[in-house]
């Protein structure tokens, strides 16, 4: 006979507010094998985990339900209390009160007994829970990380100074990502790459830091401190064994005038490339999609004028399987490109440019060498015009999130003009000014009242030309709606910051989920940000949202923290939530027929055959045998098996109907 | 006379739909307090003997939910679920069970509002049917012997 005891939890208000938390224990308590029933404010504090623990030494529970919060929140506390009062922790079930109660409901009887229902599910299907014991699996002590950003960086020096191996991948030919571009960075003014750059040298000379550039994710597999990863990298066209970076090919290719992707477009670079001179490694890939040779079969003028023959126009792509133990993604974010707004001109006007174009044009290793001259005739502009949330806090254009990081790069970049532009004069059009952070708001306030730019409250309706000028269309909402008209020599949008072209499949090779504008999803907004839903894999910088260079970097060194202890372990230990075939005395062995349906439907190959012998070593049967290894508990499998014969632990078939039928008998 | 409240049983996913509706919750979006989850590690794992089962037991209507296609956590659980569904489906029909009573559909853990809304759908609809008792006729319902899977 079981012995249930149930918890109902009260959690403040949170829950009592709507449900009868009183009336929830009473009723459980009434159930055909419950020994004690109780409700208390707090269960999940000291004293309510106390009261479990008692409750199971005095009244020698069998099982246990707390009706709280969610599993996802506090079933690790509750195992965890019960397993030190000796009893099994997968004996311990949670029925969810609060996110699928009592916050969903208005307060009354309906809401209550939907409580007592959830209760009396798990109250059932407890008494059909089975101990189980935690499963130990290695750790392989390599990380992977995702990106060579600020974030990427930063994560791959944090984890390769406590020891650990890591693999850095980039998909571009070089580290750096979108901070190398940058040609200040608020609110201190300092230079991005005089700060990035040392990062990006170290990285390289890293005894811990394996890195590849130009590669890519093909494809993961496994699972926390078990993952195998396939690895792409493209062929850079050139042995970089060989490759010296003298950089002659560079200068003598022939195709110059390829829009340069490090420059935004403002510049040019040729074929064979380096994005820009402190790249790392500082050495050339061909870019083949533009390359004369590849197009027309012929040039070669790199492989002719490279002193050390490291010309390779037959390289192929390379697939790389390496062993990894944990994954941190720092794939960053990309911001909201042209014909987005058609009613500013954006690809439409050349002096119509984006807030990433402007950093190029200010940053002194630029197209301009740090001079602000416009893209259309290299004029200096007199008057600039800056547009906030172009795209951000705009449901009509899908972006209903802030950006984040406009308000501040606009100060900056009014700022850079100011210094840079004596007697020029900069409008910014904004919405709010979002200043948070520390010496943000400062940093605004010196741009408005040192510089003298002028923040004018309002929204631009319309950008166009006439007689080589720029018209900017907007509204004053502080002088009572007035309409303002600015003639301007150039205007910048601080586009919305958006996820990756790709991240939705990437999430998907990694199996972790993302939100509806394609950010990865963090495990818990407040308690768990630099965790996702899948195990051994971590999130840092603006993958996750758009996120400023001191954020991303605070938060690629708790995603390295995170993977330092998960390596600080030799073993690890897994929920045994895996499936198992059964197995019976002889005659029988199993009730497995060895159709092998499971074995096609397993997404992890972890169901083999088993042959079962007699002691002469003949065959009597073939049967299905899960490796508990490699199975991950999805089940499909279960609801494959003709004959029932697999069952997955902690959600067998006993365990699924009985929920049904304790739902629905005294619903 | 009371309006009729259906009986309405969902079985959902661990990773996405279960944290969908969890989200609802933080979110403090309301619905028809008519639904009662059950969670399964994946829609894959979702025996379709189950839906029969709950019918038996006296459901007016449920709901399936999973993870969007290339979204499940366990890589291809979902279709299976999907394609299993397809040829429930057909069974549901041949059988004469209104497959109007189940909801088939992808909630993602960021689509709370989603969840709220396909709750408050499927009662509605539920409640325009009226309450299941066709499929005793159909099942050519017997005595109840407690019997599990």
């Amino acid at each position: 006979m079981s012995k249930i005891g149930v918890f109902v939890c009260h959690c403040g208000e949170n829950i009592s507010a709507t449900v009868d938390c009183a009336k929830v224990a009473e009723t459980a308590g009434k159930y055909d094998g419950v020994a004690f029933s109780v409700d208390y404010k707090y269960m999940c504090s000291d004293p309510g985990q106390s009261l479990i623990k008692s409750a199971i030494k005095e009244k020698g529970l069998t099982g246990v339900v707390v009706a709280s919060c969610s599993p996802r929140m506090h079933e690790p506390t509750f195992r965890k209390a019960c397993a030190e009062a000796g009893l099994n922790p997968f004996m311990c079930e949670m029925a969810n009160l609060r996110e699928h109660c009592s916050w969903v409901h208005e307060k009354g009887e309906a809401t209550t007994e939907k409580a007592i229902d959830l209760v009396r599910i798990l109250v059932e299907k407890v008494k059909y829970n089975h101990s189980l014991n935690e499963i130990k699996v290695p750790v392989t002590k390599t990380a992977l990380v995702i990106g060579g950003g600020i974030a990427g960086i930063q994560a791959s020096l944090d984890i390769a100074n406590t020891g650990h191996k890591v693999i850095l991948i980039e998909k571009d030919p070089s580290i750096g990502g979108h901070m190398s571009q940058l040609s200040e960075t608020f609110p201190t003014l300092d230079c991005s790459q005089c700060i990035l750059t040392p990062r990006m040298v170290e990285v390289a000379q890293h005894p811990n830091i394996t890195l590849y550039t130009y590669a890519e994710l093909e494809s993961l597999e496994g699972f926390i401190g078990n993952f195998k990863a396939k690895i792409r990298r493209k062929s850079k066209s050139i042995d970089e064994k060989l490759c010296t970076g003298c950089g002659q090919c560079t200068t003598k290719c022939p195709v110059k005038k390829i829009p340069s992707e490090f420059n935004e477009g403002l510049g040019k670079r040729t074929a064979i490339y380096v994005p820009f001179p402190q790249a790392v490694p500082n050495k050339p890939v061909i870019d083949r999609k533009n390359c004369t040779y590849y197009i027309k079969g012929k040039c070669k003028v790199c492989e002719i004028v490279c002193p050390t023959g490291a010309i390779r126009f037959d390289q192929e792509d390379q697939i790389m399987e390496v062993e990894i133990g944990a994954i941190v993604i720092a794939t960053g974010f990309t911001i909201k490109q042209p014909d987005f707004f058609p009613e500013y001109g954006y690809g439409k006007y050349a002096d119509v440019i984006t807030g990433l174009q402007f950093e190029r044009l200010a940053s002194a290793s630029g197209p301009t060498l740090g001079e602000i001259r416009r893209p259309s005739d290299g004029k200096v502009p007199e008057k600039i015009v800056f547009l906030a949330c172009a795209g951000s806090r705009d449901p009509a254009k899908g972006i209903p999130y802030c950006s984040k990081i406009c308000c501040m790069y606009i100060a900056k970049h009014a700022m850079l003009y100011q210094h840079k532009v004596h007697g020029g004069k900069s409008y910014v059009f904004y919405m709010d000014i979002r200043a948070g952070g520390k010496q943000y708001e400062e940093f605004v306030r010196r741009a408005i009242e040192d510089d003298g730019v002028n923040y004018i409250r309002g929204r631009v309706s319309r950008i166009y030309e006439k007689n080589g000028k720029l018209i900017v269309n907007g509204v004053d909402t502080l002088l009572n709606a007035m309409p303002v008209e600015i003639e301007a020599d150039m205007v910048v949008l601080a586009t919305a910051g958006v996820a990756n072209e790709g991240a939705e499949e990437l999430a998907q090779k990694l199996h972790i989920s993302y939100d509806p504008y394609k950010f990865f999803a963090e495990a818990h907004p407040k308690l768990k940000p630099v965790e996702t839903n899948t195990a051994g894999i971590f999130l840092a910088g603006a993958c996750q949202a758009p996120r400023d260079i001191p954020e991303s970097v605070a938060m690629a060194s708790g995603a390295a923290v995170k993977v330092a202890g998960l390596f600080s372990q030799d073993e690890l230990t897994r929920e045994p939530i895996i499936a198992v075939v059964n197995r019976q005395a002889p005659p029988v062995y199993s009730s497995c027929v060895g159709c092998f349906l499971c074995v096609s439907a397993c997404p992890y190959q972890a169901i083999e055959k088993e042959e079962i012998k007699n002691r002469n070593g003949e065959v009597i049967k073939s049967v299905a045998k899960v490796n508990p290894g490699l199975c991950q508990g999805c089940g499909t499998c279960v609801a494959f098996c003709r004959t029932k014969s697999i069952d997955i632990q902690g959600y067998t078939h006993e365990q699924m109907y009985t929920e049904v039928m304790a739902l629905l008998n005294e619903y | 006379m009371a309006e009729f409240e259906p009986k309405i049983v969902a079985f959902v996913c661990n990773w996405c739909t279960y944290a969908g509706a969890d989200l609802t919750g933080t979110s403090r979006i309301k619905y028809a307090s008519n639904v009662r989850i059950i969670r399964f590690p994946c829609t894959g794992r979702i025996d379709y003997m189950l839906l029969i089962k709950a019918f038996d037991e006296g459901a007016d209507g449920i709901i399936v939910s999973g993870c969007h296609p290339n979204d499940c956590h366990y890589t291809s659980g979902n279709f299976h679920a999907r394609r299993r569904w397809i040829m429930f489906r057909s069974l549901c029909d041949f059988m004469g069970i209104n497959t109007e009573r189940i909801k088939f559909s992808w909630v993602s853990a960021a689509e709370g509002a989603k969840w709220a809304d396909i709750v408050n759908t499927t009662v509605a609809e539920i409640r325009k049917l009226g309450p299941y008792t066709d499929y005793k006729k159909v099942a050519k319902y017997q005595e109840k012997e407690v019997t599990h899977g």
